[in-house]
């Protein structure tokens, strides 16, 4: 039978390419010097969710909430087999901790309509917290289920994933609908299709009209555009606060009970120390970790 | 490492800019009215150039990122038999799936079979960005002309059967043309294709060798039609689909492209259908598709060629001898120059090459429906153009991909000749594509009527008709004193006995290629600083040989030829 997922995916700063004008003097950090990228742990989980639509078919929405420069990450989700994205993106959703994001994202998957799976990637690299997968579980009052490593069986409504941990694995049997959030070493992210990197070359929010009629001057103006977009379904949605059901207290800097106190520089020094050993296998498990840690890569 | 093979590769995206289809896909896009039923096609010409750039991009990516960073491991491993079954390293699977995934199979196929009909141009800079990553890999990827073949050939029921299969990247073809003793001669073929009179179908019986991919699933086989005959008049094309009826006898053992399962193939009373017209399976259909499959080999070693410069180049930054990075070395920066420069030529004759055969297809397409004297006019001098330069392209392509890899191995010094460094790879897998799709001497033979018919005119005449501004001006003079000289060799050599014509035919070829690259790279000079030197140091390095292939011409000295037994014996 078809099943309908959701998948919340954000855009982050390449934190694996780190270099010396990053952070800025007063200890924040200098988005523009690094590229934006499609969070590596929710691409995992937009290809658990492309798997099964492959496998059982049924539809793939992708949700982010960010500033309109985000919907890049939704065209790379059309490219790869998304069949529909929407953009939240509102000033007042702006500054949110995990608490307000997971208020927000709930809000939007509610408007969504039916669905059976939401799909999140376990952390995003830039703030590790692994917290607004979990938080958007509990407001939607889903089950949930953290560290999905693989869909072992999808019958009816009735799921089976394997989770991965260190030090090992469990299988968990669920009710649908449920939430997952998926780990890296799930599955390999698929490469966006060339056939649909071209047929949504175009898709866009209305604030990326007059870049892409300086490339398509035979497109004509911002409404005819528009027109031809809505027409061929390549106009990305973006909702804003007043598109969905919000208490607008909930949302964005006001609706974040997190406060960052204050930003430390922090000198790791060699404290802790680790015997590797001087074999391919050390070496390689050393790599391997340091690459994980997004240290090295 | 790269992250992408289009990107990062300049000289790629200038061809690309500079490839004229204008013309080309007027005709094959049909006025551009595919694009309300299919999504990817363009709507117009810009759009179509801006498609094959993000095409090429995405294809960059995958290259780059998934199948690249495996090659040495489906070369280490390659393909198996097992139990009478071909199995493909895990890493040529994983790339594989990753090119079916990225939508790359069937991409010369129409819109209406699912492919993205693309010119032969666009195709072989995919066919060079999958060989860079994984020249092993590029034959399975690359065999894509026998979705063409049948395209051109089949008849609609077996079209309407196979084709879909290849738009989805479900099927793999093989090219089932040699066997043990037909290799460069293909009219000794002996594979039987019996026709039951009584249901109207063709059966096949034999063994073929050399196969490459010859576990695919759908093959086109070259077979004897007609009982008794025993030349090439005689040999018929067909499609048969594999079943339990073809046993893959054998894996050849290699010395390169080991991802490629090289087979021997038996056929009992395997079904099959006609491609075409019965007897003209060689002469016309075969031809072509070797045609196409020798652009795509060239392609093959120039992505193979690229590979080994980067390595190369990368070396010679970092290895330091004498106190300074070898680079720095005149002896090492010549042969990195020599290779730039012949990998940027080879780059332009390819484009050049399939541009004409483009051309040439569009001609035949539009004057099938309407035909008109003008027309005809021009398909005449794209098909003189297209069968001139294919065989020349191959031949260059993969002579060039095997000097650039020599070089590139001499850069890296003793190291080079280690497994762990992937130069040695890549010469190991360079070396057969001069050798197959017909060898190095065989484009000579293909190319040589056409250099004697003086079939590259048109080209010259229009480029030296040109200005090229006082600072090229110079370049252009040495080559007008060039293709006069190429023009009296030939025509010398033209008045000789055959043998004479023959032994010399090489020289011919080694005049016209330096020749050709010569004024296509002068085309390209005044586009930038860059192209201008590069133009220049092309020539500065090409047309000394050139000039003296002439004087080997112009002595037609048979006293070489005449000693053959005495000293060979």
């Amino acid at each position: 039978m078809p099943y309908h997922s959701i998948v919340l995916v954000k855009q982050v700063p390449d934190t694996r390419s780190v270099s010396g004008d990053v952070i800025t003097p007063d200890g924040t950090m200098n988005r523009s010097a690094l590229p934006a990228i499609f969070n590596p742990e929710d691409l995992n989980a937009l290809e658990m969710a492309l798997q099964v639509k492959d496998q059982h078919g049924g539809t793939v929405t992708v949700l982010t909430m960010g500033p309109l420069q985000a919907a890049e990450v939704l065209r790379q989700a059309l490219y790869r087999g998304a069949d529909r994205v929407v953009l939240l993106s509102d000033r007042k959703f702006a500054g949110a901790d995990t608490q307000a994001t997971s208020y927000t994202l709930k809000c939007a998957v509610e408007k969504l309509g039916a669905f059976d799976l939401v799909f999140c990637g376990r952390q995003a690299i830039d703030g590790d917290t692994a917290q607004v997968g979990p938080q958007t579980a509990e407001k939607l009052g889903l089950p949930q289920i953290t560290y999905a490593e693989a869909i072992l069986s999808l019958e009816q409504d009735e799921i089976v994933v394997r989770r991965a941990f260190d030090l090992g694995i469990e299988l968990v049997k669920c009710k649908l609908p449920c939430l997952l959030t998926v780990v890296g070493s799930a599955n390999q992210p698929r490469p966006p299709s060339a056939r649909k990197r071209i047929a949504y070359k175009l898709a866009c929010v209305p604030a990326e009209y007059p870049r892409l009629l300086q490339q398509w001057p035979d497109l004509g103006d911002e409404a005819s555009l528009d027109a031809l977009l809505v027409q061929q379904g390549l106009k990305i949605p973006v909702w804003n606060a007043a598109d969905l059901p919000v208490n607008e207290a909930e949302l964005g800097l006001s609706g974040s009970p997190t406060q960052v106190y204050k930003v430390n520089y922090v000198v790791l020094e060699g404290t802790e120390s680790k015997d590797i050993s001087p074999t391919p296998e050390g070496i390689r498990a050393l790599i391997e970790e340091l690459v994980e840690e997004y240290i090295v890569g | 490492m790269s992250d992408n093979f289009f990107l990062d590769n300049p000289d790629m995206q200038f061809r690309l800019e500079r490839l004229d289809l204008q013309e080309v896909l007027e005709i094959k896009e049909q006025g551009y009215r595919h694009h309300a039923q299919h999504p990817a096609a363009p709507r117009s010409y810009a759009d179509a150039k801006d498609n094959y750039r993000l095409l090429l991009e995405v294809l960059g990516e995958v290259c780059a990122t998934v199948i690249a960073p495996r090659a040495a491991e489906a070369d280490e491993h390659g393909a198996v038999i097992q139990a009478g079954e071909v199995v493909y390293a895990e890493a040529t699977q994983a790339g594989l799936q990753a090119l079916r995934q990225a939508g790359m199979m069937g991409a010369m196929l129409p819109w209406e079979y699912g492919g993205l009909n693309l010119p032969e141009s666009v195709y072989q800079m995919m066919v060079e960005i999958v060989s860079r990553a994984d020249a092993g890999l590029m034959t399975i990827y690359g065999l894509q002309e026998i979705a063409s073949c049948i395209e051109e050939y089949g008849d609609e029921e077996t079209k309407q059967r196979i084709l879909p299969r290849f738009g989805r990247g479900e099927v793999a073809g093989a090219m089932v043309l040699t066997e043990p003793d037909a290799g460069s001669d293909l009219g000794a073929v002996q594979m039987r294709a019996t026709l039951d009179e009584a249901t109207g179908k063709w059966k096949l019986d034999g063994v073929k060798r050399f196969i490459t991919n010859g576990c695919a699933d759908v093959h086109v086989v070259l077979a004897r039609s007609e009982p008794g005959s025993t030349d090439a008049r005689g040999l018929s094309l067909f499609v048969a689909e594999r079943d339990e009826t073809v046993h893959i006898r054998r894996l050849e053992n290699k010395m390169g492209i080991h991802a490629s399962p090289t087979c021997e193939v038996q056929y009992n009373g395997t079904p099959a259908v006609l491609l075409g017209k019965r007897r003209f399976g060689l002469l016309r259909y075969a031809m072509a598709l070797m045609n196409g499959a020798r652009l795509a080999v060239g392609a093959q070693a120039l992505g193979i060629a690229e590979a080994a410069y980067r390595e190369a180049y990368r070396y010679a930054q970092e290895r330091c001898q004498f106190g300074q990075p070898i680079a720095e070395l005149p002896a090492v920066a010549r042969m990195l120059l020599s290779m730039r420069g012949e990998i940027e030529a080879a780059r332009a004759l390819l484009c050049e090459t399939g541009r004409w055969v483009d051309l040439l297809k569009a001609y035949e397409k539009q004057s099938a429906e309407n035909p008109d004297p003008a027309l005809r006019q021009k398909q005449k001098l794209a098909s003189g153009l297209a069968e001139a330069l294919t065989p020349m392209a191959k031949f260059y392509a993969t002579e060039m991909g095997n000097r650039v890899c020599y070089q590139a191995m001499q850069v890296h010094g003793g190291v080079g000749y280690m497994r762990e460094f992937n130069v040695e790879r890549h010469f190991r897998d360079v070396r057969v594509t001069n050798i197959y799709e017909g060898t190095s001497q065989l484009q000579v033979v293909a190319a040589l009527g056409k250099l004697l018919g003086r079939a590259l005119d048109p080209l010259f005449e229009q480029w030296a008709a040109q200005d090229y501004g006082p600072e090229l001006a110079p370049l252009k003079a040495q080559l007008l004193e060039a293709t006069d000289l190429f023009h009296r060799a030939g025509d010398f050599l033209k008045q000789q006995e055959r043998p004479v014509i023959d032994y010399y035919s090489l020289d011919l070829m080694n005049m016209a290629l330096p020749l050709f690259n010569s004024w296509l790279l002068l085309q390209d000079a005044s586009a930038s600083e860059r192209k201008r030197l590069l133009a220049q140091a092309y020539a500065a390095e090409q047309l000394p040989r050139l000039h003296s292939a002439g004087q080997s011409i112009l002595r037609a000295d048979a006293a070489p030829l005449a000693a053959r037994d005495a000293l060979l014996a």
